[in-house]
């Protein structure tokens, strides 16, 4: 017997009360997802396979739309070169000559530099390989601030990589697929960025809230902050390298202290990505490995772990004290005198730099 | 009685009134997120399913369009990249308004329908920010929301035009 057939059969549910139980059931499932599924940006756990999916076939489909914009974009600047072409001459000339002045106190400038990091023993930190991209579709809303890059883990891209414009941090890379990233924007959020300004070396972070000027949390000190300020990455927490330029303090509307992005001055359509890990790729993996220490507890001067020498400690011979003694005012002696160590080429292009200041 | 008559009196084809819209929707935002610059200025991000929620709410009761905006809050979520279960919510608090007011909104004028819809619309945005608070420990930037609120507001004509095709298209729900 069919449900029909029962004394059931003609009873009729109304739509509007089974569209609001559909409703209720939509409901229960919206706050389930909620409740269960926290983005959390560095977990890529929560960036589940359905993202990896989505993403993985809405870069092509944005790589295909975004074509004509950039041919438009082409076409445009060529024909604006070629009408313009004399100004722009002009002007360059002028720059020119205005940074002639500036490029000589520039190298002025490096050189004592370099006499001062050698004089004081200060290791820099060799130059981080970097892979270049496009985004191809974007989220500019209050809620999502991300991009989507078309280069993923075939190019070594991992999560938490910092990504860069041709002037200054643009976000990090939040998800990986094969070839395509998700890039978290400064200004999402869900984005928090420990920051250092320049001026008083005060610390901050930089949290985006969905606008275009994220705010500066957690000031460290009182009256660090003026319009104009530089504000860098400053390295802490160990997402970003240290001293990637990020932009200039501002006063928001609602009174509170904000960054103009320096990434804003240009359209990020084209980003690098660092692949920067964490600070073990910027040390000397040598000086890291382990090696055999003597016991501290010695009464043998040579055996001492204070005053050895990293890596090159030398076995004790017949003059333990006099080795003892030299090995740190000798080879800062030898720092002193010799030029300092050139790193080897980069295997990519530099990373860009931050405008003197 | 006429062809066109015999056509009407059918039952609308979800197909019809739910697929294709949803469609549409989604190609839509597709085609917004490219990253254009216009003069400097991006484009605007209208969240287009929020007309979906309130013209299928107009249009008749039934039990596949809370599940469909289920479908499409995911969708959002996924391809902006935002924290998850935050779309599906705002579209089914705005499609619970628009089915709560189904009959002041029904037959009304173009602008009273207009601010029925962005009443629901700003409902919506509202219960985004108290989810994106709670998730971020921070408010969402009004100046941001009001953006996106005043775009996705300007997308009325097209809830219209929606329900203007399909609100008598069943005759049962006349």
């Amino acid at each position: 017997m069919s449900l029909r057939d029962g004394p059931l059969g003609d009873m009729k549910v109304p739509l509007a009360w089974s569209a609001a139980a559909a409703l209720v059931i939509a409901g229960i499932f919206a706050a389930a997802l909620l409740l269960s599924g926290r983005r959390d940006a560095m977990k890529a756990q929560t960036y589940d396979a359905v993202r990896h999916a989505v993403d993985a076939v809405a870069a092509p489909v944005g790589g295909v739309l975004d074509a004509p914009v950039r041919w438009a974009d082409d076409g445009v600047a060529y024909v604006r070169g070629y009408f313009f072409a004399v100004s722009e001459n002009r002007r360059l000339k002028a720059e020119l000559a205005k940074d002639g002045d500036l490029r000589d106190r520039l190298a002025a400038a490096e050189l004592e530099n370099q006499r001062f990091r050698a004089l004081m023993g200060v290791r820099t930190d060799p130059p981080l390989p970097m892979v270049f991209a496009r985004t191809v579709a974007e989220a500019r809303g209050p809620f999502a601030n991300t991009r989507l890059a078309d280069v993923g883990a075939d190019k070594g891209v991992v999560e938490g990589n910092p990504v860069l414009s041709e002037r200054g941090v643009v976000g990090r890379v939040v998800g990986v697929s094969s070839h395509v990233s998700r890039v978290l924007l400064l200004t999402d959020a869900e984005s928090h960025v420990p920051v250092l300004i320049v001026r008083t070396n005060g610390r901050a972070i930089l949290s985006g809230d969905g606008g275009a000027q994220p705010k500066l949390d957690y000031v460290r000190q009182s009256g660090a902050l003026k319009e104009g300020d530089r504000i860098l990455s400053s390295g802490d927490g160990g997402v970003f390298p240290r001293g990637l330029p990020v932009g200039l303090v501002v006063r928001g509307l609602d009174g509170a202290w904000r960054v103009a992005l320096d990434s804003d001055a240009s359209p990020i359509d084209d980003v690098q990505i660092l692949l920067f890990k964490d600070f073990s790729q910027l040390a000397d993996q040598q000086a890291l490995a382990p090696r055999d220490l003597p016991t501290a507890m010695t009464e043998e001067p040579s055996q001492s772990i204070i005053g050895s020498t990293p890596s090159t400690t030398a076995p004790p011979t017949a003059k333990p004290a006099a080795v003892a003694a030299k090995p740190a005012s000798t080879a800062k002696a030898k720092k002193i005198a010799a030029p300092p160590a050139k790193t080897k080429a980069p295997r990519h292009p530099p990373v860009p730099t931050s405008p003197p200041f | 009685m006429s062809a066109r008559g015999i056509r009407t009196a059918r039952p609308l084809s979800p197909a019809l009134w739910l697929g294709w819209p949803m469609v549409l929707t989604v190609t839509a935002t597709v085609l917004f997120a490219v990253p254009v610059r216009i003069f400097s200025l991006a484009l605007p991000e209208p969240v287009f399913p929020l007309v979906l929620a309130f013209a299928w709410a107009v249009i008749r009761p039934s039990v596949l369009p809370p599940f469909a905006l289920l479908m499409l809050g995911l969708f959002l979520d996924v391809y902006w990249g935002g924290p998850q279960g935050l779309w599906p919510a705002c579209l089914l608090v705005a499609y619970c308004a628009a089915l709560a007011a189904r009959r002041l909104v029904t037959g009304q004028e173009f602008l009273v329908a207009w601010a029925w819809y962005g009443a629901t619309t700003a409902l919506a945005f509202g219960a985004g920010f108290v989810i994106a608070m709670a998730l971020a420990g921070d408010a969402p930037n009004i100046v941001a929301i009001g953006w996106q609120y005043l775009a996705t507001l300007l997308l009325f004509p097209a809830a219209n035009g929606l329900i203007q095709r399909y609100e008598d298209a069943d005759v049962r729900f006349r």
